[in-house]
C-alpha cells in the first residue's frame, strides 16, 4: 500500500511547537497509550477509542481517523519555518509508536520530503513496533519515569523492564536520543531517584542531554471534561529551587540538563 | 567579520532620575505658545501667510518660557511642566474649549489645565473664530463627503483638527552645516531670482520666511546657552556645574553651526526634533535613520578617544527620555484612537545603505540598548530587516521584544523597497527609506506623505450593501439594489465594490479639501528649510514643495470583511443555510444579544428608519417597536445564524480559500486609491493599519456578517480578527502573508501576541527570529509583537472572546488560555508574574 494512504488515529495537530525537539515544529498527537501515568496532562490521549470531552462549556469529539497524506498537508504548511529554525515534525501521543505502521509511514513520508523528524515515546511496547519507525527518526525523545520497577508500576500501571531494555536497544542502534523525566513530587523528586535515572542515561551511547519536566496541573480541566477524577489530588508543581537542586544532581553524570525541555 | 562593535554599554544612574522627574505628575496644558502666536498674528494681518507664520514662529521662540530640567545633558523643553503640551489654535480650538472641564478626567490621555490657563485661552480663542484650517476645510469638503463622515464611514480627524507632521527632515544637513549654512544656501537661491520671475512674489516670501525661522531657532538655542550659564553660576555641585557649562557651550555652537562632536550632534538633533513640534502640532515627526546620520560624529569621537562608548550611550538614552517629554493634547475621540500620549516619533535602525550594503553599525545596537534602558513608549523604535541583516542584530532585537515593551517593530526591506519603487522612487532612495509614525515608509528629507490621512472603515460599505446605500435610514452610499436583487455572490461582491469605490471617492474629496486648507492657512517655513525641494521650488510642503507627494489614508477591517464575504458566499449562496434577509435581520438584532440600553437604541434606530421612509412616528409607534423588541422570541434563530457563521473557516488559520478572499477584500481598498491625485501633484496610496482606532471606531459599527457583535472592536490592521485565529503564530503569519503587502505602499500592520515562555532561552530567541524571517520571506511587510503581560492575561480572563487564540506555553505544555479553568488561569498568571527578564 502507498504510504500516503496508510491511516491512523490522531487527536490533535499543533503548530509552532517549540519544546518538543529542535526549532519550530508541528506536533502530531496520536491517540492511545499503554501506560496510565497519574500525572498525565493529556488524559484524552490514553484511550484509543474516540471520546467525548467537555471543554470550554462545549462537548467536543476527541480523536479522528485520517491518512498520512491528510496529516502531511498540515505538516507541509509550515515547511519554511522548519527550514529557517531547524525544526520539523514531532509525533507525540498517547504512545505514538503504538500505531506503528501509521507512525512509520508518516515519518518516512516526512523524511522523503526533507522534513526533520522526532518522536516522543514511552518505549513501552514490543521492540519490533519500534524498530521500523526508528529508521526514519532524527531525534528520539524518550521518557524514563523511574528506575524502580515496583514504583513505576504503582504510578504508571506497568513495570519498567521492557522500557529500559528498549531504550538501550534504541541507543545501540545509533539513534540520537534525549531522555526526558517528568519530575513528579512524591514520586521521583529526590536527588537519589533523579541520580539513578541520570546514571542510566549517561551510560547510553548517543545520549548527552536530559530534560527534567516539572509536574504541572494543566491537565486538570481535561479530567473534569472527561468525567474522571484527577489522580494527583492537589499536589503542587515543584519549586524552582527544587528543580535546580535536581538538575545539579543530574549534571554530576556529565549530562547537559535542561529544565522544562 | 563584522565591522561593528555590538558590546552592550552600561546604563547610567542618571536615566532613572530623568524618568522620575518626567513622570512626577499628570501632563499639563500650557498657553504660552497660543498667546505668542496670536499676538503675532494680530500684528501681521494682511501680510503673506508664510511671512505671518515665520513671524509668529520667531515671536514664540524669542519669548516662550524655557527650562533646564534637573540632571539633563540634552536640553530644550516645549513646556515648563514635564510632558506638558502647548496649544495650536490655528488648526482648531473649539474641541479643547468644550473639554476644558473634562480633559483631566476623560478616559484616554488626561491633561490637567489650570483655571488661569483656561481664562487665557478663552481670550486667545476669540481671535481665531473663522480663521482655522479646520473651518476652511469644512467649507471645502463636499456635502456628500461630510455626510459620510457624519455616519462614520471614514474619519479624517487627524489633519482636520491638527497639523500634518508625518515627516522625516534632513537632520544630517543641520548636523553638518548648521542653520547658518542653510541660511547661506537660501540666500544664494534668493540672489539668483529675478524680479520678473512668475514665482517671485511667493518664492521670495517663503525664502525670507525660511531665513527668519532658522534665525529664530538659533536665537532659541542661545537663550538656552544663557540659561545654562546662569544656572551654572548658582550650582553648588561642581560636577553638575561643569555639565551645565558644557551645555552652554553646546547651545552656543549648535544648531547655529555644524556639530564638531557626537555630543553637539545629539544636542543639535534635539533642537530640530522639538522645534518642528513647536511650529506645528502635526505628530509622527520621525527621527528616521538615527544610526546612519549620527554615525560619522560617533565614529570620529570614538576614534579620537574624545568620548567613551558608555558616554555615547548615556547621551542617546537622554535623547530617548527627552522624546517622551514632548506631548500633545488631542480631542477626546482622537485621544482614544491614538491612546497612550503617543507622538509616534519613529526611529529606525539597521537595514541597508543607498548602495545596497548592510548598514548595521555600533549605533544600531546602541539604539536597541537605549530602548532597553529607558523602557518608555517613545521613540516608536523600529528595525529594518533584509536578507543580509546580521543574525546577531535580529537576536538582540528579539531580546528587546522579550521584555514585553512592545518594541521594536520589524520591517521588511525586501517588500518595502520594491513597493516604494512601484510609486516612482529610484532604487537608491528607496533603499534609504525610513518609517514614519506607525508603519508608513518614506524617503527621508524629500517626502510630504500625508501618511495618516484618514481612518476608513471597510465594514461601513458592507453595511450599505445590506441597506441599498443607506446608513441609519439616510442615503449615504450608492443604490446598489435591494437584497432580493443580489441573487448571486458575484452580484453581492460587485455591490460591495461599488459601495467601496463611491466611499473612497468621498474620502479623497475630504482629504483633498483638508490638504488645500493647510496650504492656504498653515504653510510651514521652518520645516521647509529641511525638506527637499522646498527652497528650489519656492513652495512649502503643503503647497507641493516636496520631491515626493502622497496621501495615505488607512483602511481597516480586512479580516472582518474577508470572514464576512466568505460566510456569505458559502452559507448564503452555496449551502443555503439562511438568506441575506435573514442575516440582515439577525444583524439588526445583534444576533439576539442585547440588553435594556441596546433595546432603547435599536428602537430609536428603527424609528428613525421608519420616519425616513415616511411613517409618522409618535409615542405609540415607539412603544410598539420597543415592546416587540423586548418580547422578541426569535432570538434563538439569530444566535443560531451566528453559530453557523462562527463555524465557517476564518482568516488567520492558513486556509487558502478564506485567505484568498482576504486578498480580494484588501484589493477593494488598495487598488482604487492610486487612481486619485492630491492637490500637491502626488497620488493616493493605501495603508492597512488602524493605530488603535479599531476599538473606538468598532464602537460605532453595528453587528457584521462575520458574526461580530455590534460595538465590539474591528480587526487590527492586517491581523486576523481577535480570537479567530486558533492555530498559532505560523498559521496566522501564513494567512496574513497571502495579502498583497506591496500594493499597500503606505504600510501594513501585523500584530501578534506571545506569552513570554515562547521566547525563553536562546532557543526561544532563535525560533522567534525564524518566525519573523519566514514571514518576511513570504513577503510580509511589517510585524510587531505584544509579549503578554499579567495584565493582558487578567483581561483575557474577563473578556475571553477577545483572546480565543491566545496560546500560553508553560513548561513545555501549550494550551489555549481561555479554555482553561479559572484556577489554572490564575496559576499561569502567577507564573507570568514570576518571570524575570
Amino acid at each position: 500500500m502507498d504510504k500516503y494512504s496508510v491511516s491512523g488515529r490522531v487527536f490533535d495537530i499543533q503548530k509552532f511547537s517549540t519544546h518538543d525537539g529542535p526549532g519550530i515544529r508541528t506536533v502530531v498527537f496520536l491517540k492511545g497509550c499503554i501506560l496510565r501515568c497519574r500525572w498525565c496532562c493529556n488524559p484524552e490521549s490514553q484511550s484509543h477509542r474516540i471520546e467525548r470531552m467537555k471543554t470550554g462549556g462545549k462537548i467536543k469529539t476527541v480523536g479522528y481517523d485520517t491518512t498520512v497524506e491528510e496529516v502531511m498537508k498540515k505538516v507541509r504548511q509550515d515547511m519554511p519555518y522548519y527550514r529557517r529554525s531547524g525544526g520539523g515534525v514531532t509525533l507525540s501521543g498517547g504512545e505514538a509508536l503504538a500505531q506503528s505502521e501509521f507512525a512509520a509511514a508518516l515519518l518516512s513520508a516526512a523524511k522523503d520530503e526533507g522534513i526533520n523528524t522526532a518522536v516522543e515515546t514511552t518505549a513501552c511496547l514490543p521492540f519490533d513496533m519500534i524498530s521500523e519507525p526508528l529508521k526514519y527518526i532524527d531525534t528520539v525523545l524518550c521518557d524514563i519515569k523511574h528506575m524502580n520497577s515496583e514504583k513505576h508500576e504503582k504510578f504508571c500501571g506497568l513495570r519498567n523492564e521492557l522500557i529500559l531494555s528498549n531504550i538501550r536497544k534504541i541507543a545501540d542502534s545509533g539513534a540520537h536520543m534525549i531522555i526526558r523525566v517528568p519530575t513528579i513530587p512524591g514520586f521521583n523528586d529526590t536527588e537519589e531517584e533523579i541520580s539513578d535515572i541520570a546514571r542510566f542515561a549517561a551510560s547510553l551511547s548517543g545520549v548527552d542531554e536530559i530534560h527534567l519536566l516539572p509536574y504541572h496541573r494543566l491537565g486538570y480541566d481535561k479530567y473534569v471534561g472527561l468525567g474522571r477524577d484527577y489522580p494527583m489530588g492537589d499536589v503542587q508543581s515543584p519549586s524552582k529551587d527544587k528543580m535546580n537542586l535536581l538538575a545539579a544532581a543530574a549534571e554530576k553524570f556529565g549530562l547537559t540538563v535542561v529544565i522544562g525541555g | 567579520m563584522p565591522t561593528y562593535n555590538s558590546e552592550k554599554c552600561k546604563k547610567s544612574d542618571r536615566i532613572e532620575r530623568l524618568k522620575a522627574e518626567l513622570f512626577r505628575k499628570m501632563p499639563e496644558i500650557e498657553a504660552d505658545r497660543a498667546v505668542l502666536l496670536t499676538e503675532s498674528y494680530m500684528q501681521t494681518e494682511g501680510e503673506p501667510m508664510v511671512t505671518r507664520r515665520a513671524k509668529a514662529f520667531k515671536n514664540i521662540l524669542e519669548y516662550i518660557p524655557i527650562t533646564i530640567r534637573p540632571d539633563e545633558l540634552i536640553v530644550g523643553s516645549a513646556t515648563i511642566a514635564p510632558r506638558g503640551c502647548q496649544v495650536f489654535p490655528e488648526f482648531s480650538y473649539e474641541w479643547l474649549e468644550a473639554e476644558f472641564d473634562t480633559v483631566a478626567e476623560r478616559n484616554a490621555d488626561k491633561f490637567c489645565i489650570s483655571e488661569k490657563t483656561k481664562e487665557t485661552l478663552r481670550g486667545v480663542y476669540r481671535y481665531w473664530k473663522g480663521k482655522t484650517t479646520s473651518e476652511l476645510a469644512t467649507s471645502l469638503i463636499a456635502p456628500e463627503a461630510l455626510l459620510a463622515m457624519e455616519h462614520n464611514v471614514f474619519t479624517p480627524g487627524n489633519y482636520f483638527y491638527n497639523g500634518v507632521g508625518h515627516v522625516c527632515v534632513k537632520y544630517d544637513d543641520v548636523l553638518a552645516k548648521g542653520y547658518r549654512g542653510i541660511i547661506e544656501e537660501v540666500k544664494a537661491e534668493r540672489v539668483k531670482m529675478n524680479f520678473g520671475d512668475a514665482d517671485y512674489p511667493a518664492k521670495s516670501a517663503l525664502l525670507d520666511g525660511i531665513i527668519m525661522s532658522c534665525e529664530a531657532a538659533i536665537t532659541y538655542a542661545h537663550r538656552y546657552a544663557a540659561l545654562a550659564r546662569e544656572t551654572a553660576k548658582g550650582e553648588s555641585d561642581p560636577h553638575r556645574r561643569a555639565e551645565l557649562e558644557q551645555i552652554a557651550k553646546n547651545c552656543e555652537r549648535v544648531p547655529e553651526y555644524g556639530a564638531r562632536s557626537f555630543y553637539e550632534a545629539c544636542q543639535s538633533f534635539w533642537f530640530v526634533q522639538m522645534l518642528l513640534q513647536t511650529e506645528s502640532s502635526g505628530h509622527s515627526i520621525s527621527p528616521g535613520r538615527f544610526d546612519r546620520y549620527m554615525y560619522p560624529y560617533y565614529e570620529a569621537d570614538i576614534k579620537s578617544g574624545k568620548i567613551s562608548r558608555d558616554f555615547a550611550q548615556e547621551l542617546m538614552d537622554c535623547i530617548w527620555v527627552k522624546l517622551n517629554d514632548l506631548n500633545k493634547c488631542r480631542d477626546k475621540d482622537s485621544a482614544e484612537g491614538f491612546a497612550g500620549y503617543s507622538l509616534f516619533q519613529n526611529l529606525i535602525a539597521g537595514g541597508q545603505t543607498p548602495e545596497g550594503e548592510d548598514s548595521t553599525n555600533d549605533l544600531s545596537f546602541m539604539c536597541i540598548d537605549a530602548t532597553m534602558h529607558v523602557m518608555l513608549p517613545a521613540p516608536s523604535f523600529s528595525v529594518r530587516i533584509w536578507n543580509r541583516t546580521p543574525h546577531e542584530f535580529i537576536i538582540r532585537a528579539a531580546e528587546l521584544t522579550r521584555t514585553g515593551v512592545g518594541l521594536p517593530a520589524y520591517y521588511n526591506d525586501e517588500v518595502i523597497i520594491p513597493s516604494l519603487m512601484s510609486r516612482g522612487i529610484p532604487l537608491e532612495e528607496a533603499r534609504n527609506y525610513c518609517i514614519i509614525g506607525c508603519v508608513e515608509p518614506q524617503v527621508p528629507g524629500k517626502t510630504w506623505g500625508w501618511h495618516d490621512a484618514a481612518f476608513f472603515n471597510m465594514l461601513k460599505p458592507m453595511e450599505m450593501v445590506f441597506a441599498n446605500g443607506k446608513l441609519d435610514g439616510v442615503q449615504v452610499g450608492l443604490e446598489t439594489g435591494e437584497l432580493c436583487e443580489l441573487d448571486s455572490f458575484d452580484k453581492f461582491f460587485a455591490a460591495y465594490k461599488a459601495q467601496m469605490d463611491y466611499a473612497i471617492s468621498l474620502l479623497v474629496n475630504a482629504d483633498n479639501a483638508i490638504d488645500e486648507a493647510h496650504a492656504v492657512r498653515c504653510p510651514l517655513p521652518y520645516l521647509s528649510s529641511m525638506l527637499d525641494d522646498c527652497v528650489k521650488k519656492g513652495k512649502t510642503p503643503e503647497q507641493g514643495g516636496a520631491v515626493y507627494n502622497f496621501t495615505g489614508p488607512q483602511g481597516f477591517g480586512i479580516a472582518n470583511v474577508a470572514d464576512a464575504l466568505y460566510a456569505i458566499k458559502t452559507l448564503v449562496y452555496e449551502q443555503h443555510k439562511f438568506t441575506l434577509e435573514e442575516l440582515n435581520e439577525a444583524m439588526k438584532h445583534n444576533f439576539g444579544k442585547f440588553d435594556g440600553a441596546d433595546i432603547t437604541e435599536m428602537t430609536e434606530k428603527i424609528a428613525s428608519e421608519l420616519s425616513h421612509s415616511g411613517v409618522e412616528i409618535n409615542e405609540k409607534v415607539v412603544a410598539e417597536i420597543y415592546n416587540t423588541l423586548k418580547n422578541k422570541d426569535g432570538n434563538s434563530r439569530y444566535a443560531e445564524i451566528r453559530e453557523m457563521i462562527l463555524d465557517a473557516p476564518k482568516f488567520g488559520n492558513d486556509n487558502e480559500a478564506v485567505d484568498m478572499m482576504a486578498r480580494e477584500a484588501a484589493y477593494t481598498y488598495t487598488r482604487p486609491l492610486p487612481n486619485y491625485k492630491n492637490p500637491r501633484g502626488g497620488i493616493f496610496q493605501a495603508g492597512l493599519y488602524p493605530v488603535s482606532a479599531n476599538v473606538p471606531l468598532g464602537a460605532q459599527t453595528g453587528a457584521t456578517p462575520d458574526g461580530r457583535y455590534a460595538k465590539t472592536p474591528v480587526a487590527d490592521g492586517v491581523s486576523p480578527s481577535a480570537g479567530r485565529d486558533v492555530h498559532g503564530p505560523t498559521s496566522s503569519a501564513n494567512s496574513v502573508s497571502v495579502l498583497d503587502h506591496g500594493i499597500a505602499s503606505n504600510g501594513t500592520l501585523f500584530n501578534m501576541k506571545f506569552h513570554p515562555s515562547a521566547l525563553e532561552g536562546m532557543a526561544g530567541l532563535e525560533n522567534f527570529a525564524a518566525l519573523v524571517q519566514t514571514y518576511f520571506e513570504r513577503k510580509g511587510s511589517h510585524m510587531q509583537f505584544n509579549v503578554v503581560s499579567r495584565e493582558t492575561l487578567r483581561d483575557a480572563q474577563k473578556h475571553p472572546e477577545k483572546y480565543a487564540g491566545l496560546v500560553v506555553r508553560v513548561a513545555g505544555y501549550s494550551a489555549l488560555f481561555t479554555t482553561l479553568s479559572k484556577s489554572l488561569q490564575d496559576d499561569i498568571i502567577n507564573r507570568t508574574e514570576q518571570r524575570s527578564f
